[in-house]
């Protein structure tokens, strides 16, 4: 308990202090993150959505490798990232390895198919509901996607939403990729484990709060952005 | 008077999961008027007016337009036996149809006023739709079916759930589509609607067209026996 109180007291001073590493190091967590969570939105919003309104040949076969892919221990997903950039391997000319980029890929593997299967999920029950109103009004295929990610947008902030979290405690993957660099690759889960490593439990549970104030915080500035919460609107 | 018309449906059969759904049936919907399809639950009403509107795969036969397809499903319009909502406002349900066409603006707008002022929604617009009453959203759906100003409408029992009022409401509406030239096909458990309504007639019984006919004739000397007990108010199964 008394670790606790003292964690508090710590990230208390940490932040009205706004002490220069702990902002630096908050700061890097969310811009991996976000970014990661921006680019694998673009990739699994439409996808999900394609996935429950078009029949094509490899459909199933899609969905079960996307439900594969989510249970991804992300160390494995850490490691071959990991192989893949290091110097021998067939990236490693970009010389990406140990930089924020590389987590962000990494984060992106990680929770793009996260994203995808929850939005297939909520798309496919809304399509079922829409399915014959869209078909008797004659509308495109086009005209169909526009129209479920709008009426569907909410589920699919809570898609976004579920990736984000992921992203921003995940530590195993970010961990390999990284190599928590300070200054460089250093994000708040890996100075986590860090200070936890050297016993500092009072600066890991300070950035441990630190973390879960930044979750908390994206996910209600998220959904004041969209308005979601609004009454009347739902 | 509709272009697309006559329709004609020939040797059409619908089985799914190795059930006759409906078939095989043999039917042509005349240029003008007002068609009502009766017959007990699960005879098939549904089925069939979805066959002509094309939203169901045909296992056997052919449905034929005067004009082709994609042509004729621009001039259709189908009211659904239960209401589908889009997760929007009223008024965004309106525009909807509209918007899918790209229709200017000022025109969208002024056809969403008028649409809900002739169904009695103008203090719901703003309401998302999904929370209107189970006779507010049939109304609803009729509206938005009609907004595009079709030469066919389907409408699948239009005014079950509804009160006398809300019926008549309807009935008038129809009323007047018809008097400008909107063909209208219509299932009804209401034998005293298709009385009201009915230029022509059509007995589902077990998937099959049992008897058509002109009304009154169809009303006041059915040729079946089946018919007959049916319009008696018998239990026809
Ligand atoms: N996809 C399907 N698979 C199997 N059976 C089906 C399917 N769709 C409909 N049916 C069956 O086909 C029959 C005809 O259905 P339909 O909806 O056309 O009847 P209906 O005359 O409209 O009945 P109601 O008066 O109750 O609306 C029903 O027995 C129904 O259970
Ligand atoms: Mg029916």
């Amino acid at each position: 308990m008394n670790d606790i109180y003292e964690g508090l007291a710590a990230a208390f001073w940490l932040v009205v202090t706004l002490d220069a590493d702990l902002i630096e190091i908050s700061l890097r967590s969310l811009q991996v993150s976000l970014t990661a969570l921006v680019i694998a939105s673009a990739i699994a919003l439409p996808l999900g959505t394609l996935l429950a309104i078009r029949r094509f040949r490899y459909r199933r076969l899609t969905i079960s490798l996307l439900n594969a892919l989510m249970g991804l221990p992300p160390v494995v997903v850490g490691l071959i990232v990991y192989i893949l950039l290091s110097r021998s391997g067939p990236f490693g000319v970009l010389g990406l390895l140990f930089t924020p980029t590389a987590m962000i890929i990494a984060q992106v593997i990680i929770i793009t198919p996260l994203i995808a299967s929850i939005t297939h999920q909520a798309m496919r029950e809304l399509w079922a509901e829409y399915h014959d109103l869209l078909i008797s009004l004659n509308t495109s295929g086009r005209q169909r996607i526009m129209t479920l990610i709008l009426d569907g947008r909410r589920n699919l902030l809570t898609a976004s939403l579920a990736g984000f979290g992921r992203a921003i405690g995940e530590v195993g993957a970010i961990m390999i990729v990284g190599g928590n660099i300070d200054n460089a690759t250093r994000v708040l889960t890996t100075a986590i484990a860090l200070e936890t490593g050297k016993g500092d439990f009072a600066l890991a549970l300070a950035l441990g709060f630190v973390l879960i104030a930044l979750a908390i915080g994206v996910n209600i500035a998220i959904h004041w952005l969209s308005r979601t919460e609004r009454e009347g609107r739902w | 008077m509709s272009r697309i018309l006559p329709l004609t449906l020939e040797n059409v059969t619908v089985r799914r999961r190795g059930k006759r759904l409906i078939g095989p049936v043999d039917h042509t919907l005349g240029a003008d008027g007002l068609t009502i399809i009766i017959g007990p639950n699960g005879s098939g009403k549904t089925t069939l007016l979805r066959v002509m509107h094309g939203v169901e795969r045909l296992s056997e036969g052919a449905v034929r337009w005067a004009v082709p397809d994609q042509e004729a499903q621009h001039h259709q319009a189908y009211v659904f036996q239960t209401p589908i909502m889009l997760r929007r406002s009223v008024a965004d349900n309106l525009r909807y149809p509209l918007q899918l066409l790209r229709r200017p603006r000022r025109e969208t707008e002024a056809a969403v006023a008028l649409w809900a002022e002739r169904t009695g929604l103008e203090d719901r617009l703003k309401l998302q739709a999904t929370r209107l009453s189970g006779g507010e959203k049939q109304r609803l759906a009729l509206a938005r079916a009609l907004i595009r100003d079709p030469q066919v409408l389907f409408l699948d029992e239009p005014c079950a759930n509804l009160d006398g009022a809300s019926t008549r409401a309807i009935e008038i509406l129809l009323g007047a589509a018809l008097a400008a030239g909107t063909r209208i096909v219509m299932t009804t458990h209401d034998l005293g609607q298709a009385r009201r309504l009915a230029k022509d007639a059509v007995f589902m019984l077990h998937g099959r067209i049992h008897e058509t006919g002109e009304a009154p004739g169809f009303f006041d000397a059915p040729q079946s026996d089946a018919l007959r007990a049916f319009l008696r108010g018998d239990i026809v199964t």
